[in-house]
């Protein structure tokens, strides 16, 4: 697959005053909606935390030449996850699928054809997420993809604080002093990848590319990531960004 | 692609109980659970905390304990745990704690509540011990091998075919020539005619009917027909006839309904062969009986050694056909009573009569008639009162010597403990054995009670058997009466402990240690045996078969009720466990053993042998209790 790697400058936003301009300032009633509510405070311990493990399958990487194909949620705590509680929703790309992504995902022609346009979704999908920590395995994905999908069908964007399992692999496996002692002595980086990164906290490996499975493993990893390196009491803004 | 995750569905159907669950039910459970990551040392579920979930192991292991913190259980991928908490009052009475980094599924009460009602399955695995094991003991009863195996197993050769327009006489040459008790009639039809099909020239043919051996003399010669006469003249001109898939048991119940004595069988509509009522009478009688009248028809030991193999096939056969142990345990003994008994008459018949009688009296699982394939020799000699060594003894030890060698080439390896009638000391008169026998009750030393477990197992073979049946009564009369002896047998019975269970490929014991085999009769079938045997000479049963043994004490009260129960289910279980990896083994040309791999253990099997080692881990442990030595502070309570 492709060598993806975060970017190594982390912006620390203030969310929380974002959050509220934009609950001020926005005019479609969906994106509103969504803003009015707000998750938790930056100062709230991670054990208190409702989040939603988001994961989105997409035509390819470029927001601005490639589409969403499929999306799947998955509510959890630090102490369940609730895959019962799961939603997933499919839709039909703005822009036609290639054959390489047909391969990669599975997704075909005819099973797209029947799916409705991504507006079709929005609403549902953002009063699922609203109040909520979305987690993500690599942000750079979800969040301009959101972001442009609903700019193009309402006119504004959405964008919102996120927990990346990826960028805390990245904290502990590219950046740590230990990291950075590997590529001195020249060795190849640990991989951050999802099944990669699963692996080290001695979970399973699930067959990828489902967006409801790369959820649950995404929900999955962070509750091992918290319960290896983290204390329950981490407030949130050590952790989203 | 759906919004269904398969992952959770897909990795619990491939464990039990779910693993039977149907299609739907599945789906509603994987549906519901709730999941979770615990590092490993982290607590699951915390003793006397609310239960309202069970655990599903998605990945990792766990550790189970008792409430006094004793380890109860090791589990791993795909195993439960946390269920008991719920069918009792649902408080952690188990509390678990993660063994290494560990995926958790929780499903709730109410789906457990659910799953319990609706599949039958799901609720006996989930019962607590006795109920599990009872239903797997019992589900082997019924699946016994009439009822389930197909009339086809019994065609040696396709039928014998003749022509409607075949005179009788040709008929009987034909049936003669081909050794034939009966012979199907057919002649040709059209594509569409009922019965038709394609014989070996491709020809369309229809079974018009069948003409037997008797059909001769009733239908012809007694009707003074000429022996020119078609067959189609005389053939019945009713048929009945059996599907090739019908059981055993089915075809048998076809031809005494019907009153004949030969069944066609067909596949669809093609003929494959005949069955005659012997057949059936053969087949079931076949495992035992026939060797038995084959062993008694040998005139060497090298005939008879020659029959080992046959004893194997008959062995793998009964096992692979769902017989329980007592079936396979009695089977095997009376093969084992049979060579012992074909080896004294050819020894008598090379040494002359014996000067005085004896009884050659058999120990062990054989007196008990639970045999195995793999099985030494425990045997004595009992002789008459009027017996004089100097006289006597060198005919005796000569006999002893042609059985003992005998029975070893037979597959009956010689007693490592020189249990054999070839030791003096067990070739003795009477009134020795007698003596023996009081001596160990009334001042057992650690020997005496070694001995005790093997000769107090005891039965005739051969010869006088008023001899030992004396002997029997003469420990059923004392052993009651004598508590230092009960509490020394039943501390003797205590030395031998069974696993706590299986974890991966390994055997779990009670202190976490891990082994990669379990000698089931050491660790399972022997110390059942020997609790058991401590309560029937506590209650002065005659009975020599452990299972016989627990019907005497279940009359009397010492087992409270339902125990004797449990013993029983446990014991089977045990025991077949123990000749099903017997069969594996011969069938995979390995020499049996009595080891089991825990990597050869499935799923289901697996729980029920934890239920049985549990089960018999509590009879020992009440065991000390209920025969205290006399005069120590447990008596004195």
């Amino acid at each position: 697959m492709l060598d993806i790697r975060p970017r190594q400058k982390i912006i620390r936003a203030d969310w929380a005053a974002y959050m509220r301009d934009r609950a001020a300032s926005a005019q479609p009633a969906a994106v509103r909606q969504f803003f009015a509510t707000p998750p938790p405070a930056p100062d709230t311990p991670i054990a208190e935390v409702p989040m939603v493990a988001l994961d989105m399958e997409t035509t390819g990487l470029d927001e601005r030449r490639h589409a969403i194909v499929s999306l799947g949620i998955v509510p959890f705590t630090l102490e369940r996850i609730t895959p019962a509680k799961r939603r997933y929703w499919m839709v039909k790309p703005s822009r036609s699928l290639s054959a390489s992504s047909i391969a990669y995902h599975h997704i075909t022609h005819s099973e797209i054809a029947g799916a409705p346009d991504f507006d079709a979704v929005i609403d549902e999908l953002l009063a699922a997420i609203a109040g909520k920590i979305v987690v993500v395995h690599f942000r750079n994905i979800e969040r301009p993809f959101l972001d442009a999908a609903v700019r193009v069908r309402r006119g504004e964007g959405v964008l919102f604080p996120m927990i990346d399992t990826m960028s805390l692999e990245a904290r502990l496996y590219r950046q740590s002093l230990w990291a950075r002692f590997r590529r001195w002595l020249g060795r190849p980086p640990v991989s951050i990848r999802l099944n990669a990164s699963r692996a080290r906290y001695g979970l399973p490996a699930y067959q990828g590319h489902h967006a409801l499975t790369d959820a649950l493993a995404t929900a999955e990893l962070l509750q091992a990531q918290m319960a290896t390196h983290y204390h329950p009491e981490t407030p949130l803004s050590a952790l989203w960004c | 692609m759906d919004a269904e995750l398969m992952e959770i569905r897909q990795h619990m159907s491939q464990f039990s109980p779910f693993d039977v669950l149907c299609d739907a039910l599945l789906d509603e459970v994987a549906g519901q659970i709730e999941v979770r990551y615990f590092k490993a040392g982290n607590d699951i579920l915390l003793l006397n905390a609310e239960a309202r979930e069970f655990c599903y192991i998605r990945s990792g292991a766990v550790e189970v304990y008792r409430r006094q913190g004793e380890l109860y259980n090791r589990l791993g991928e795909g195993d439960i745990f946390g269920h008991f908490n719920l069918l009792r009052d649902h408080k952690v009475r188990f509390p678990a704690k993660a063994l290494e980094d560990t995926l958790i599924y929780f499903i709730s009460d109410a789906v457990f509540q659910y799953l319990c009602e609706q599949d039958e399955h799901f609720a006996d695995f989930v019962e607590l011990e006795r109920p599990r094991l009872e239903t797997i003991a019992e589900e082997q009863m019924r699946s016994n091998d009439m009822m389930v195996t197909r009339i086809r197993r019994l065609l040696s050769r396709p039928p014998v075919t003749v022509s409607v327009e075949t005179s009788v006489q040709d008929a009987a040459l034909q049936m003669s020539k081909d050794q034939a008790s009966a012979l199907l009639v057919v002649r040709p039809c059209a594509p569409d005619a009922p019965r038709c099909f394609h014989d070996v020239d491709g020809e369309t043919r229809q079974v018009c009917g069948i003409i037997t051996n008797s059909d001769f003399r009733t239908r012809i010669v007694a009707k003074g027909l000429s022996a020119q006469t078609p067959v189609g003249e005389v053939v019945s001109p009713t048929l009945i006839t059996a599907q090739s898939d019908l059981s055993i048991y089915e075809a048998m119940l076809t031809m005494l309904r019907n009153n004949v004595q030969h069944l066609p069988v067909l596949y669809r509509q093609r003929p494959m062969g005949l069955v005659h009522l012997s057949d059936i009478i053969r087949y079931e009688t076949h495992s035992g009986l026939y060797l038995v009248s084959n062993i008694f028809s040998r005139l060497s030991v090298e005939g008879l050694a020659r029959l080992v193999p046959d004893v194997r096939a008959a062995f793998v056969r009964m096992v692979q056909e769902g017989a329980n142990s007592q079936m396979v345990g009695s089977a095997l003994s009376t093969i084992g009573r049979s060579f012992t008994h074909r080896l004294l008459e050819l020894a008598e018949s090379a040494l002359g009569p014996p000067p005085v009688p004896y009884a050659f009296m058999v120990n062990g699982s054989m007196a008990r008639n639970e045999q195995s394939i793999v099985t030494d020799q425990d045997n004595a000699l009992v002789l008459d009162d009027s017996f004089n060594p100097e006289l006597h003894d060198g005919y005796f030890q000569r006999l002893a010597t042609f059985v003992s060698d005998g029975l070893d080439a037979c597959g009956y390896t010689y007693c490592k403990g020189d249990i054999m009638a070839t030791n003096v000391r067990w070739r003795q008169p009477l009134r020795v054995w007698k003596g023996y026998f009081r001596g160990w009750m009334s001042e057992p030393t650690p020997e005496t009670l070694l001995h005790s477990s093997i000769f107090f197992d005891l039965d005739s073979a051969y010869g006088d058997a008023a001899m030992v049946g004396q002997l029997q009564d003469l420990i059923a009369e004392q052993a009651p009466r004598s508590p230092l002896f009960l509490a020394a047998m039943a501390r003797n019975a205590l030395n031998r402990t069974p696993p706590l269970g299986f974890f991966r490929t390994f055997v779990m014991e009670s202190d976490g240690k891990q082994n990669n085999l379990i000698n089931l009769k050491r660790r399972g079938t022997a110390p059942m045996v020997d609790v058991i045997r401590v309560h029937a000479l506590a209650c002065g049963s005659k009975a020599q078969n452990t299972f016989e043994r627990l019907d005497d004490i279940h009359q009397t009260p010492l087992l409270t009720s339902g125990v004797s129960d449990k013993l029983r289910y446990a014991f089977e279980y045990l025991c077949l466990s123990r000749l099903r990896h017997q069969a594996i083994d011969i069938e995979k040309d390995r020499a049996p053993n009595n080891n089991i791999e825990p990597e050869n253990v499935e799923g289901s099997e697996r729980h029920a042998l934890k239920d049985a080692f549990q089960a018999l881990s509590n009879a020992q442990k009440f065991l000390k209790f209920r025969y205290p030595l006399p005069g120590s502070q447990a008596g004195r309570r």
